[in-house]
């Protein structure tokens, strides 16, 4: 019995969560603190209940019903708290606080055999992605809203990712949903000119909450899970806008490089190298799909970032074996892709894609002319990929010192293995001069 | 002639204040606006949300830039008011935007606090009414 109630807490986190959340952010108005408290309280009621009455036939269905059910008390007392103690010390500005609405009923009972209320969430999803990365929120604001509601991090997890204080991260969650409260963000999927105006910031929100799933700052696993509603999510933004070749791209991009989860991390733990992975563990359904959506997006003749980083990644995902990889048209990608994102992350991609074709060395002086660009300097991926480039060349006294000066700017415990492995293979190497 | 009053105020102090000092600092505005009320000169006042609450508002060459937060620089200063009703900032950003201010200055849009009513809607008109 237990277990079977882990196994439906489980999915529900992994499944229905952010459905059920974004609907009753929609019901409590837009505050958010009043949702997430009737969830997590509607969660600790299933914990005690389920295992007496069984797991209901529709878990998702049982937790919306309930949290809405305890959200109507909670707006109660709330408009109570509100009349008697509150920011409000002056104003000529009035509004009508209902104290008389009637509450009474069991908050649990009969929770599963409800019209079917999660007919309409899909909606509210992408109701929810939009009013995290509305353009009256800040960049950081918006991303640790998406990481905190949608990916279902923790705070500590979002401050770790951010590289920020606890406290900080905390204060701005705060903030950010007392703005969406008292300024009336409006929780609703934008119309017109002005949702395609949003979009970029939605794609981008959206792929940086899909990175921290796949590539966790903090220490630890993978989460797929936190990749895997990022790619839902995508998924209903290009049902909701078909006609925009980004968003095709961008589910691409994700479908691209989730399909390679598995191979990516060793039993150790340790990041395996695309070049090291086993290709027979990549998902190829996901790979096809990936292909598909490129196909169809590039059919709509616009290109954009998100289509060409898909399409390298298409390019890595189809080749056979690690040697039949196409450098030269990824690095012409690369090229391409520095006109949309000129950022030292594809400054660097596009430096050591044209190395594989004309050679480490050519690489190696091309990074030394990346390293004196502004913002390079401790940027923690330059003398991993230094590293690799020297070991490639045979330099490997030079590769020691690289690889380790990379491993102090690296914060991921899966790099840090990684890098520590080739420490030692690059150690075993000079002993065999 | 119409006059506004400005009030500056230590923000973080006021979001840490004690249940005291928020019942009296209540009660002070209150008398300060019954006597405002009694002298017939108040047309309107309204206490502030937070500057954190604010989203400021410029628009360059056609294209509208928003920010979150306060208007902070210091070489512009407060050149007018106007208190606008709408459904969603949404809205008021639309109408901020418009303002002939954003095309050389900024626009700050910041929400005022609504003081909960408790009661019917005959009784809020009736206090409405009484405090014109």
């Amino acid at each position: 019995m237990m277990n079977a109630v882990d196994n439906a807490l489980a999915a529900f986190y992994s499944g229905e969560r952010v459905a059920v959340l974004a609907t009753l952010i929609k019901s409590a108005r837009g505050d958010f603190d009043a949702a997430e408290d009737a969830l997590a309280d509607a969660i600790a009621r299933a914990v005690v209940r389920w295992p007496k009455d069984g797991v209901p036939e529709r878990p998702g269905a049982w937790m919306l019903t309930v949290a809405r059910r305890l959200l109507i008390d909670e707006a109660r007392v709330d408009a109570r708290r509100n009349a008697s103690n509150s920011f409000a010390v002056w104003g000529t500005s009035t509004e009508l606080v209902d104290e008389n609405a009637e509450f009474e009923q069991s908050i649990e009972k009969d929770a599963a055999v409800v019209d079917d209320p999660l007919d309409v969430v899909h909606d509210e999803r992408l109701a929810l992605l939009y009013t995290c990365c509305h353009p009256s929120l800040s960049t950081n604001a918006q991303l640790t809203l998406a990481l905190r509601t949608i990916g279902g991090l923790s705070v500590r997890e979002i401050s770790r990712a951010l590289l920020e204080p606890e406290a900080t991260t905390a204060q701005r969650l705060v903030r950010t949903k007392q703005k969406i409260r008292e300024a009336r963000v409006p929780f609703t999927i934008p119309s017109g000119t002005a949702l395609h105006e949003r979009n970029d910031v939605v794609r981008e929100t959206l792929y940086l909450v899909f990175n921290e799933g796949y590539t966790p700052s903090e220490a630890g696993a993978l989460r797929a899970d936190v990749a895997g509603e990022a790619i839902r999510l995508a998924r209903l933004l290009t049902v909701l806008t078909p006609g925009d070749p980004e968003s095709l791209g961008l589910l691409a991009l994700m479908l691209l490089h989730h399909a390679r989860r598995s191979a990516r991390i060793g039993d150790d733990g340790a990041i395996i190298s695309l070049e090291e992975q086993d290709r027979t563990r990549w998902d190829r359904d996901a790979i096809q799909e990936g292909e598909r959506l490129l196909d169809r997006a590039i059919a709509l003749q616009k290109s954009g970032p998100y289509q060409l980083q898909a399409a390298i990644a298409a390019l890595h995902a189809t080749a056979r074996t690690a040697t039949e990889t196409d450098w030269s048209q990824i690095a012409g990608l690369y090229g391409a892709l520095r006109f949309y994102m000129p950022t030292p992350v594809v400054e660097l991609n596009a430096a050591v894609a044209l190395a594989m074709v004309l050679g480490p060395e050519w690489g190696l002086a091309q990074l030394d002319t990346l390293a004196t660009e502004r913002g390079m300097a401790d940027y923690h991926l330059l003398p991993a990929a230094r590293a690799d480039l020297l070991r490639r060349a045979q330099r490997f006294d030079e590769a020691l010192v690289a690889y380790n000066d990379a491993i102090r700017l690296t914060e991921s415990s899966a790099e840090h293995r990684y890098l520590e492995r080739r420490v030692s293979e690059v150690t075993a190497r000079m002993q065999l001069r | 002639m119409r006059y506004l009053i400005l009030i500056y105020m230590n923000e973080q102090q006021f979001l840490s204040r004690t249940p005291e000092s928020q019942s009296s600092m209540t009660s002070e505005y209150r008398t300060y606006m019954d006597e405002m009320g009694a002298a017939g000169i108040l047309r309107a006042g309204d206490q502030l949300q937070p500057s954190f609450t604010a989203t400021t508002i410029r628009v360059r060459d056609g294209k509208t830039l928003n920010t979150d937060g306060p208007f902070a620089e210091t070489k512009e200063q407060l050149g007018g008011y106007f208190i606008i009703e709408t459904d969603s900032i949404d809205d008021a950003i639309s109408w901020g935007g418009k303002c002939p201010g954003a095309r050389h200055g900024s626009i700050e849009v910041r929400p005022l606090v609504v003081q909960p009513m408790a009661g019917k809607a005959a009784d809020v008109t009736a206090t409405a009414a009484a405090s014109r």
